[in-house]
């Protein structure tokens, strides 16, 4: 089965894969520390975070840009995958934590006795890892079962999204709901058995990162070429035909809210050994904004735009946050704005943007008239 | 005229039966009685409100009737109620429509616009391991041979013509062998000679297929007609051919004569 479109994919992916696998972390790994182009755990972290990030943004992608939801929790489904692997490590800490207990930090400081039932089985980096998929997925699939069926579209899904990711958030921010309240999880000293805070794990980390990023790509591309990913485009395009040529919608789009919150939470789980710290702040309702802004920017319904998108706002994020700390989000409104007037196919698009303006200056002259688009939606 | 209940057995395919719907107070069906024979192709004309594409609605079980009955009178001699049927099982029972607006997938390909229509499994694991089978592309072949789309197959349907896109969302229809299909003015937006061809290409599935179609165009009606049923108020007000209806004083006075005076 083909997965990429055409030749000069496949290069860029191959190339791109060259890059972040191999010459990244070898010039971590091999460069000596005083030379220009040793690459440092710090960077590694930075750059592994923008990826998690990326593939954060795919995965509302393959919502909003393909099915036409405009999901507003996703940072929440992002947060849940991250809870649920900072569990694990929570408990990896061991007795080297500030109270020397076996339990969490938190938990003594709160006055537990002893471990709550639910956190047991996080000993286990197994059932970890799979609470990173499922635990988001079960979210998404008991809201979207709901929201659905009940034919809940458009704009009010977006609203009952964000409803649901601020309600989440409080929830999270309590101390009694066991998940360290607004402090969250931090000091994390190891993973499966290795020091959290060595270069050679952060290496690591980086390239499961990556290596998560490639599979979701390859995942989504192929998927895409389905007669499922049709249906899909299809859905965004018109939603009654669909339904009126014999598609349960409902299935379809519930079966891909899960995926999409899968894909979240196990960016989350790659994210929060990198970063150290997980807590609530992550599931606001603007965490969630911001990845439409880096899906808008980068290129809404395109495969490389998300990736694009959220790793130049994040960057340029780290350099706008320390040069105008206060003008920030300033200035990330003005991107979005100026991205949603000027362009509509974000980054990615602007160079056929540019080719189409070129071609129009150029026939200016004899101008004829441009076909009106006919509204498709009953 | 009076109409009676019909059972299976007959050589009906649909039948609707007492059905009343309202919105909010006001009353789009009033005690409708609607009967489809099968093979047969019907016309129902009526001026706007006249409760149309709520009729449609109510068959495709897009919206539920409050009280009466909607039943379809399968192949197989079994009958059943689409008041109580989800909407895409209605259309995988082989009863599909046309939307008033073209309502084709703009960013696929005229051919895909076809593939996703086929009569084959819609569910999401056969659509996530489908292959196209030869049987199915052939299908779709000869639905683009009909609908005279053949050179675009590979164009966007968001590139097509307003008239093209009608066809397109009739060949949309063929490709998934309906049983009744549900056409809602099928010649809007279309030049004389296309709206000429698709009067042909309507005329030309009567018999293989059971058609009802919703037109305004007086002059397209008058191409196609067999039976007309007119409606008025939700309510059928005249049936018979095109010649009685056209004759009948009451249609004129709420549909034709109206016509005319604009015109």
């Amino acid at each position: 089965m083909k997965v990429f479109d055409t030749r000069f994919e496949l290069t860029g992916f191959l190339a791109a894969a060259a890059v972040l696998l191999l010459l990244i972390p070898g010039l971590n790994a091999f460069v000596p520390e005083e030379s220009a182009m040793h690459v440092s755990g710090f960077q590694l972290s930075l750059w592994g975070k923008y990826v998690t990030y990326a593939v954060l943004a795919m995965s509302l992608n393959l919502l909003w840009g393909y099915t036409g939801l405009l999901c507003l929790c996703q940072s929440m489904f992002f947060a849940l995958g991250g809870y649920a692997f900072g569990m694990y490590l929570m408990l990896m800490i061991g007795e080297r934590g500030a109270y020397k207990s076996p339990l969490p930090d938190f938990m003594v400081f709160l006055g537990y006795q002893e471990l709550p039932v639910h956190w047991v089985p996080f000993y286990n980096f197994w059932f970890a890892t799979g609470a990173v998929l499922w635990v988001p997925g079960l979210a998404a699939f008991i809201f979207g079962f709901l929201a659905f069926r009940s034919r809940i579209k458009g704009v009010y899904f977006s609203i009952l999204t964000q409803a649901l990711t601020y309600a989440v958030c409080l929830l999270f921010f309590r101390n009694d709901f066991t998940f360290g309240g607004n402090n969250g999880f931090t000091d994390f000293k190891e993973i499966l058995g290795a020091d959290i805070n060595a270069v050679s794990t952060q290496r690591w980390l980086f390239v499961g990162s990556v290596l998560l990023m490639g599979a979701t790509y390859m995942f989504i591309s192929w998927m895409l070429k389905t007669k499922f990913g049709k249906v899909q485009q299809a859905i965004r395009d018109s939603e009654n035909r669909v339904r009126f040529s014999g598609y349960s919608t409902t299935h379809y789009k519930l079966l891909i809210f899960v995926l999409s919150a899968m894909i979240a939470g196990a960016a989350g789980a790659f994210y929060v050994p990198q970063v150290g710290i997980i807590n609530p702040g992550e599931m606001t309702a603007a965490k969630s904004l911001d990845v439409v802004v880096w899906v808008a920017l980068g290129g809404r319904g395109t495969k490389f735009g998300p990736i694009i998108g959220a790793v130049a706002v994040n960057l340029l994020k780290s350099y706008a946050t320390r040069l105008y700390p206060d003008s920030w989000l300033i200035i990330l409104g003005l991107i979005f704005i100026l991205v949603v007037l000027f362009m509509p196919n974000g980054l990615v698009g602007l160079p056929e943007q540019i080719r189409g303006l070129v071609r129009k200056f150029r026939r200016a002259p004899e101008a004829g008239l441009k076909e009106i688009p006919v509204s498709s939606e009953v | 005229m009076t109409l009676n209940p019909l059972h299976k057995g007959t050589s009906l395919i649909l039948s609707v039966d007492g059905v009343d719907k309202s919105f909010d107070g006001f009353k789009a069906i009033d005690d409708l009685n609607f009967y489809l024979k099968e093979g047969e192709l019907h016309t129902v004309i009526g001026p706007n409100g006249a409760g149309k594409s709520t009729f449609m609605d109510l068959i495709t079980a897009r919206t539920r009737p409050d009280k009466g009955r909607i039943v379809y009178h399968g192949p197989d001699g079994h009958d059943i109620d689409l008041t109580k049927t989800r909407e895409h099982h209605v259309s995988r029972m082989g009863i599909c429509r046309k939307f008033q607006n073209p309502t084709v997938y703009n960013s696929h390909s005229v051919y895909d616009n076809l593939l996703l229509s086929l009569n084959v499994g819609r569910g999401v694991l056969d659509t996530l391991f489908y292959r196209t089978s030869k049987s199915d592309d052939e299908k779709i072949h000869d639905v683009l041979k009909t609908i005279r789309l053949e050179g675009r197959r590979n164009d966007k349907a968001g590139a097509l013509s307003h008239g093209q896109k009608q066809w397109l969302e009739i060949g949309m229809m063929l490709v998934q062998d309906p049983k009744i299909m549900l056409v809602d003015e099928p010649a809007a937006g279309m030049s004389d000679e296309e709206t000429e061809r698709t009067g042909e290409l309507l005329v030309s599935l009567e018999g293989s297929h059971s058609l009802i179609v919703i037109e305004h165009d007086m002059d397209f009606v008058r191409q196609i007609a067999r039976r007309v049923t007119v409606l008025h108020q939700g309510h059928v007000l005249k049936e018979g051919n095109f010649e009685d209806v056209r004759n009948d004083p009451k249609v004129i006075e709420v549909y034709l004569g109206r016509q005319q005076r604009n015109h």
